[in-house]
């Protein structure tokens, strides 16, 4: 009986789960897949802890509780910290595979170990793999995206350090295979003890080389790696349920990765082994072309002047927290009978559509958000493009300069536009150390300054200015 | 005895053997409605998309409270606590956040 009802439960919980993504494919539908998440998520709780080999429910309680204390100011962050949060969860996940394979091994092994079946012992130390490593390196993700002191943000290198990278993993999946094999000899568990230090191990260094402007394309991938942890669950104590969320998650964090793969133009062996970021070697100086700097009365006076505005915003935008700023100078365009775009690139901002998050939560209506392939076609039609913090994104460079390495990324078309203004905190180049010729164009000018306070003066200004009317 | 720990189907008339080729099934169908549905989801919604699919990932949680909750050696089960905290901690502020994003959506 008890048996049938957890059955059902698992195949409402699945179908729920996947009703729960497709409703995400519209903002007017996307709330009630979270109502059906978690629905779903309820059922296939109650319909585990119901069954009767369950008895310390104590121990379940207290870890509920424990969970949501943590979990509910983990929800309230920041929206500008949500590449930090979702890195952070990205954790816990790990964590949580890994400990359910290291309990599940040596309770097997407490038992003598006739249950611990090689295709079981595979999947316990593929959970056990892919769980710690995505738990370490989520927390250096987390720790480089929070600008924690002692985690570099800069990509750091040595020479060797993709063999020495390579070679941890190997080492740790050598060891896991001779474990499965040999589950129970003398030295087993040490070896197994050991495949899981490697695993914390790798996790750190695959991440040590990798900058801010790979974070969306690493968030995505330690996504698909939590998914896929939970998939080995999955496996190894014979549910499908867990088997099919873990495989929903891990594909959705697959596809995420491809689409910043593409959107950079890069490999995913490129992402994880090839230092972007690195400032690029001193290019010869020819011609060094000297920025043309515009005063914020200037500024306002071409965007008075437009008819249509483009703004790119990029991580800037999110450091200065500009997105209300952003709104008030929407608004004031808006009401000339402006009109205002916002070009969106798929890697603009530290995760996947970190930008989109940020213009909403500012109240700008979604369907102002145009995605980058779209709004290429208009640019060479729009009066003004205002760059907020966006640097390598609208960089000429990627479309020609060979040696760059940015090349070949698909850009937005910024420099088409009939005006470039660009706000940007400082002179220094961004953050893949590549100079920008956007910045020295003909028709671009530049407001130097937080774009925060640049913003509100350019909204006074307008506001000023419309009332001498 | 460790069938007990085979979750949903611990039953004691069930095979202690697993049914690998159906699992394996199993998961290749469900990774194909995956693709088939998250490359529907509207561009707009990618970091609210990537919170909802950590808290149903973390369905994970069911192989946790069976660790934690059976009748198993203390160390055991301490380890299944702290995997079902973590996993409940990504319930929790995974569904929280998605929703709180989610309502920031607006037309006009």
């Amino acid at each position: 009986m008890i048996h049938a009802l957890v059955q059902l439960a698992a195949i409402l919980a699945t179908a729920l789960f996947i009703f729960s993504l497709h409703w995400m494919n519209d903002p007017k539908t996307a709330r009630r897949g979270v109502v059906a998440g978690v629905v779903g998520m309820l059922v296939a709780v109650l319909a585990t802890w119901i069954q009767p080999e369950i008895i310390h429910h104590g121990w379940i309680v207290l870890a509920i509780v424990a969970g949501f204390i943590v979990g509910v100011p983990l929800s309230l962050v920041p929206l500008t910290a949500v590449p930090q949060r979702t890195a952070l969860s990205h954790a816990f996940g790990g964590l949580a595979a890994g400990l359910v394979g290291t309990a599940e091994y040596f309770l097997g092994l407490g038992e003598g170990g006739e249950q611990l079946t090689a295709f079981r012992m595979s999947a316990i130390v593929a959970e056990v793999i892919l769980g710690f490593l995505t738990f370490t390196g989520s927390l250096m993700a987390t720790g480089k995206l929070q600008e924690i002191k002692w985690i570099p943000q800069r990509p750091v290198t040595y020479p060797g350090q993709n063999v020495v990278n390579i070679g941890v993993l190997v080492v740790a999946v050598a060891l896991g295979v001779l474990v499965a094999a040999h589950p129970t000899e003398a030295w087993s568990a040490r070896a197994f003890l050991g495949i899981g230090g490697l695993a914390l191990l790798f996790g750190v260094l695959l991440i040590i080389p990798i900058g801010g402007a790979d974070m969306p394309t690493v968030i995505s991938i330690l996504n698909s790696y939590a998914g896929l942890s939970a998939v080995a669950i999955g496996f190894k104590i014979n549910n499908k349920l867990l088997v099919t969320a873990g495989a929903l998650d891990g594909s959705s964090g697959l596809i995420l990765s491809i689409i910043m793969c593409r959107a950079m133009n890069r490999s995913f062996t490129n992402v994880l082994f090839g230092a972007f970021g690195t400032v690029q070697k001193a290019k010869a100086v020819g011609e060094q072309k000297a920025w043309k700097q515009e005063t914020v009365e200037g500024a306002a006076q071409l965007l008075e002047q437009a008819s249509s505005v483009v703004v790119i915003p990029g991580y800037g935008m999110a450091v200065a927290q500009a997105q209300h700023k952003v709104r008030e100078l929407y608004d004031q365009l808006t009401k000339r009978g402006i009109t205002v775009k916002f070009a969106i690139h798929p890697v603009a901002g530290r995760m996947p559509g970190h930008m989109n998050v940020l213009l909403a939560e500012a109240d700008i209506p979604y369907t102002a958000l145009v995605e980058m392939e779209e709004i290429n076609p208009e640019m060479p039609q729009c009066d003004v493009a205002l760059v907020i913090g966006a640097n390598d994104v609208v960089n000429p460079a990627a479309r020609y300069a060979k040696d760059s390495p940015i090349y070949g990324m698909p850009i937005i078309d910024a420099d088409k536009a009939r005006t470039v203004l660009a706000i940007k905190r400082s002179k220094k180049p961004g953050f893949a150390g590549i100079d920008n010729e956007l910045y020295v164009q003909d028709n671009t000018w530049m407001l130097f300054g937080d774009a925060k306070a640049v913003i509100g003066d350019l909204v006074k200004q307008l506001a000023g200015g419309s009332g001498m009317h | 005895m460790i069938d007990a720990l085979m979750a949903a189907q611990a039953v004691p008339t069930q095979p202690a053997a697993t049914d690998y080729w159906s699992m394996l099934f199993v998961f290749v169908l469900a990774t194909f409605i995956g693709l088939g549905v998250i490359r529907r989801v509207s561009r707009l919604l990618y970091t609210p998309l990537m919170s909802l699919t950590n808290a149903i990932s973390a369905i994970a949680v069911v192989g946790s409270i069976v660790v934690a909750g059976a009748d198993y050696p203390k160390m055991i089960r301490i380890l299944g606590g702290v995997a079902l905290f973590a996993s409940m901690t990504n319930i929790v502020s995974g569904f929280l956040i998605t929703d709180r994003m989610l309502k920031m959506f607006k037309k006009q």
